[in-house]
């Protein structure tokens, strides 16, 4: 198999030794292969094999009217599900001009944030992991549960959130929901703080970190990474910033970049942003505050699901509830892409509409696919040990990998 | 704004390359073109290279296909340039019989997997490629999986079958 890369040691002279790191090691956090020439410990040369859990969701969209395609978005970066979710739905208004109104932007706002601090616990807290601090890692992820339990209670869901309508969210935040998020905001920076002071000036961790898998901004742009992977290489490009979307304008956040593209500076880099998405979940709620109360949706009735009540009693609502789930709806013969800062960086839609109840045509731009192809690469000439790290610190999410 | 921007644009690859550059049009504020093979390469380094276009970025490569058009499988360059805050589509008609057209790869390196990946899914053959070998599928698949003519499920199902469902 030209996809299976085996090396024949037959040559007797040759002390290198053939390991196949994946698909499934325990230090790998996901299903990847990589099979790895070493001399001793180190990396000579490196081959990636990707696919082990791909599950053909451009060619299922194909087939698929709008609302079947948010449930398929939600397992490709499966760590920060809403912001897939959303980017989608965004896509699709983009699509169909439809404005949302501005309580709509600022509760997405809260949640994409929400979902962009869950995604960066879960990658800063396993680079911890992985060099042997486990205690910021258990300590730091109980709050990835309660941001899960925030999404539980607007969308009933935790993990593949399918969170949103198009237009906006089918139902409003509730006082609780509201509750769990002040909750959160008083409590996760104080935690965030002892995680910092934990690891940022400990020795250890940054003899572990600091210089490895250093990545200049050229050669990070050649191979299109984006995200905290690229901006921990010093360029400030953030999708957020360059080209807002849901409103991201109106609000005041830095853009943290670091300067040597190494895992220690990707780390700071993240935990930056999650210093920055709290103050954006904190002006969100302020903003919310001076908003019409009530208003979680654009009035599109052609595009957004009407309520289970009126559906269940109403002849109007249940032929327009029919209409939409069977892609009964007019859309126009267009082609758009839409691109949302992802946990991962870059997270692109490109979808072509011919007039059909399905896309003709939709491709996921996905960032860790495009992040992860350098891998191999830059393991070379690394320590095992180092690679681990380095895989971490890249947050390589194996659903957006393969999608 | 980025009117001005996609008019300037037009503007400098209809010095550069003439007729070779049709189908303009601009989707959602999106300069879109369509050009040949034979100049697709110089076309991508002008845009990267060019001072005042300066497409530093390349954002992705995928394919569509039309199995209906003479020239059925459509190969789409996103570039976006970071400094100018301006996006493009660079959109490439190759014949389905003999997909082939040259490889970005020396360009960006980052066209490598999503060139392999476009190969995999559509059996386009970037020409000079280094490494063109499935990526996501597995090797004795045998055929291109996302042109039009591959059915999504098992066309003998009958609890499928889109009469059912007034299609």
């Amino acid at each position: 198999m030209n996809n299976q890369p085996v090396y024949t040691d037959n040559d007797p002279q040759s002390e290198l030794v053939t390991l196949n790191l994946g698909p499934t090691h325990p230090a790998t956090h996901g299903v990847f292969q990589n099979v790895l020439q070493l001399d001793g410990e180190r990396i000579v040369s490196g081959v990636s094999t990707i696919g082990y859990i791909h599950r053909a969701f451009e060619k299922i969209a194909e087939h698929r009217p709008f609302y079947q395609i948010t449930p398929l978005t939600d397992r490709l970066n499966y760590c920060s599900s809403p912001i897939n979710n959303m980017g989608w739905h965004m896509t699709v208004e983009k699509l169909l001009n439809i404005q949302t109104p501005k309580r709509v932007d600022y509760l997405r706002v809260i949640v994409m944030e929400l979902s962009r601090i869950a995604d960066h616990i879960i990658c800063n807290t396993i680079i911890a992991q992985d060099t042997g601090a486990t205690t910021t890692f258990l300590y730091l992820f109980q709050f990835r549960e309660h941001i899960y339990e925030i999404f539980e209670e607007v969308c009933g869901a935790r993990l593949t959130t399918n969170i949103g309508r198009i237009g906006g969210f089918e139902r409003d935040f509730n006082d609780i929901a509201f509750a769990k998020i002040n909750k959160f905001l008083k409590e996760f920076p104080v935690a965030l703080k002892e995680f910092e002071s934990l690891l940022n000036r400990n020795r250890i961790f940054i003899d572990r970190t600091a210089g490895v898998a250093r990545v200049p901004a050229e050669t990070a742009l050649s191979y299109s990474w984006t995200g905290p992977l690229l901006r921990a290489t010093g360029v400030d490009y953030d999708v957020r910033v360059s080209e807002p979307y849901s409103s991201y304008q109106d609000f005041d956040f830095e853009v943290p970049v670091g300067t040597s593209g190494d895992i220690y500076d990707r780390y700071l880099v993240r935990n930056e942003e999650m210093w920055q998405s709290v103050r954006l979940i904190e002006q969100a709620l302020e903003k919310l505050k001076k908003e019409p109360a009530g208003i979680f949706h654009a009035d599109v009735p052609d595009f957004y699901l009407p309520a289970k009540e009126e559906v269940y009693n109403n002849m109007e609502a249940l032929i327009y509830h029919f209409k939409i789930v069977m892609g009964e709806i007019d859309a126009p013969k267009a082609e758009v892409y839409h691109a949302v800062e992802g946990g991962n960086g870059e997270l692109g839609f490109y979808l072509i509409n011919d007039g059909g109840r399905t896309p003709y045509r939709l491709h996921f731009r996905r960032p860790s696919f495009i992040n992860y192809q350098m891998f191999a690469h830059m393991s070379e000439g690394m320590l095992l040990s180092d690679a681990i790290i380095n895989m971490s610190s890249m947050n390589i999410i194996a659903g957006e990998l393969d999608a | 704004m980025e009117e001005s921007k996609n008019q300037e644009l037009i503007q400098l690859l209809g010095n550069r390359f003439g007729e070779k550059i049709t189908g303009i049009n601009e989707p959602y504020g999106l300069l879109t073109f369509t050009t040949s093979k034979d100049v697709i390469l110089d076309v991508l380094k002008f845009l990267k290279e060019d001072a005042a276009a300066d497409f530093n970025f390349l954002t992705d490569i995928t394919a569509v296909h039309y199995p209906e058009k003479k020239q059925a499988i459509a190969v789409v360059y996103h570039l976006h340039s970071m400094r100018n805050k301006v996006r493009t589509r660079v959109k490439v008609f190759i014949d389905e019989h003999h997909p082939t057209i040259p490889t970005a790869t020396s360009l960006w390196k980052g066209a490598n997997w999503m060139e392999r990946e476009t190969y995999d899914f559509f059996g386009v053959k970037f020409e000079g490629h280094p490494d063109l070998r499935r990526i996501l599928n597995m090797d004795d698949l045998g055929v291109h999986p996302m042109l039009k003519q591959y059915p999504l499920e098992d066309p003998n199902r009958v609890d499928k079958k889109d009469e059912y469902f007034g299609r």
